[in-house]
């Protein structure tokens, strides 16, 4: 693990009119780390996310991303986000495209591959997480779970630097959960650097170097998953450990 | 019965009006396919300024679109190519009827493409988006071929306006189907070239109309 973070939050700000969503969130997230983001509903857990891809478009502080700040201007979003996968609560599939079209558009559009190429890197991508067999499948012929997994392959087919999910095991039957969270161990055994929005404490307390609970659009506490779990600190971080945990 | 067949379906008419009305027939063939094209085109940029994030490119189309909708086009036409004039643009028939189109379908196709995009969920366009696609890419390879499909009964139904709509630019003298079929029938007296032009019409858009109704009722079932 390095020291300078891949990943570094500074004092973002972001408002939907009116409403401040992120008041001033620090958040730095070293190489091959996996660090948790947990909070209720409302807290601005998506939107840290989303504006470390500039899907939101920040409006105070900075994110910067392997040495780049991806707020600012001048800053090519469309070659940064090629080194940041997301993966999305409702997988978002495209639903005209088979699994593998799905996981090749990018390869193709993005890093102009070759139509041969990008279909094998595909295959591979779809390999990795363990769905080589339903590459022709159309997303409305597999199930939650394997959707969920082609869009994990879509993230990591243009080999990320770090992939970012959002609660990417909410929108699923309880008996789909463990094959995306296999998936998700596999990768951070791999080395991959990730950024998890999600629920799963039994999977965070297993898988996550760092686990950061959020409320009101502040980073109330972070710490080891024993620490923040077990022996939270901030009456807040109590208040909502017990009302989770299982 | 005599009488009808005398005036409607005078075989002896049928024979000296058919080479006039066949050409033209082939000017509403070239005119659909000048036309058709021209109407999906402008209305897919209308539809796509429709989604600009400035506010004000997004009130020029709605007004745009608003009073193209409100605007007959049978006015319009007659208003490009006999009032037009009067400002010192004297635009040929055929120049006249295809701007009149370009005006008036654009309008009702941007509103059927702008129903189509706004089908297709934001988290479509951002999940393109994440992996580092262009908006244009974005537009073309995720969002237009869904949405395209999801109006597609309403893409089919109006092109299907737009065919019979040709019609109109008969009072501009462009010697289209109708128009031959008129003047066929002022130099024969007989009504059978108007017949003869209808069924060239029904011939030529039936299977438009089958196939309308075969994906309406795919597009029922799949729902
Ligand atoms: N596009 C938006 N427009 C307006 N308000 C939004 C938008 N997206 C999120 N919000 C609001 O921002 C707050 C934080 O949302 P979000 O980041 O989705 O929270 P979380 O993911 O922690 O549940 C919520 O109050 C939500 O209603
Ligand atoms: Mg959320």
């Amino acid at each position: 693990m390095s020291d300078t973070p891949i990943l570094d939050v500074q004092g973002l700000r972001k408002s939907y009119g009116k409403l401040e969503v992120l008041k001033g969130v620090d958040l730095a997230v070293r190489e091959r780390e996996l660090v948790f983001i947990i909070g209720p509903s409302g807290s601005g857990k998506s939107t840290l996310l989303r504006c470390c891809n500039r899907l939101e478009e920040s409006n105070g502080g900075a994110v910067i991303f392997d040495g780049t700040d991806i707020t600012a201007k001048s800053t090519n979003i469309n070659a940064v986000r090629q080194k940041i996968g997301m993966v999305f609560q409702s997988f978002n599939l495209y639903p005209h495209m088979s699994a593998e079209g799905n996981v090749a558009l990018a390869l193709r559009k993005v890093l102009k591959r070759p139509k041969a190429e990008a279909l094998e890197r595909a295959r591979a991508a779809l390999d990795r997480v363990g769905l080589s067999d339903k590459a022709e499948n159309y997303p409305n012929q597999l199930s939650g779970g394997q959707q969920q997994r082609v869009a994990i392959a879509r993230a990591l087919a243009l080999e990320p630097k770090m992939v970012l999910f959002d609660e990417p095991t909410s929108a699923l039957d309880p008996e789909l959960v463990g094959s995306v969270l296999e998936v998700m161990r596999d990768l951070r055994t791999a080395g991959m650097t990730m950024l998890v929005v999600s629920h799963e404490m039994r999977f965070a307390r297993e898988a996550a170097d760092r686990v950061v609970f959020m409320d009101e659009g502040h980073i109330v506490e972070e710490g080891p998953p024993e620490q923040v779990f077990g022996d939270p600190q901030m009456p807040r971080t109590r208040d909502f450990v017990s009302r989770i945990d299982h | 019965m005599e009488f009808i067949l005398q005036n409607f379906f005078n075989w002896d008419i049928v024979t000296q009006a058919w080479p006039l009305l066949l050409r033209g027939f082939g000017m509403t063939l070239i005119l659909m396919a000048a036309v058709i094209p021209v109407g999906c085109i402008g209305g897919l940029t209308v539809a796509l300024l429709g989604q600009s994030r400035f506010r004000a490119v997004r009130w020029l189309t709605i007004i745009y679109v608003d009073f193209f909708r409100a605007f007959p086009p049978l006015v319009l036409l007659i208003f490009i190519y006999a009032g037009l004039p009067f400002a010192g643009i004297d635009l040929p028939a055929i120049v006249s009827v295809c701007l009149a189109f370009l005006l008036n379908s654009s309008a009702y196709y941007g509103e059927v493409f702008r129903a189509g995009i706004e089908s297709v969920g934001t988290g479509q366009a951002e999940a393109a988006r994440s992996t580092g696609l262009s908006g244009f890419q974005t537009t073309t390879y995720v969002v237009l071929p869904q949405a395209i499909r999801n109006v597609l009964p309403d893409l089919v139904s109006n092109t299907l306006e737009v065919a019979k709509l040709t019609s109109l630019a008969s009072v501009v003298a462009l010697p289209e189907l109708l128009y031959s079929a008129d003047m066929a029938r002022s130099v024969t007296f007989n009504a059978t070239p108007i017949v003869m032009a209808a069924v060239l019409y029904l011939v030529l858009l039936w299977p438009l109309v089958r196939l309308l109704s075969r994906i309406e009722h795919r597009s029922m079932g799949s729902r």
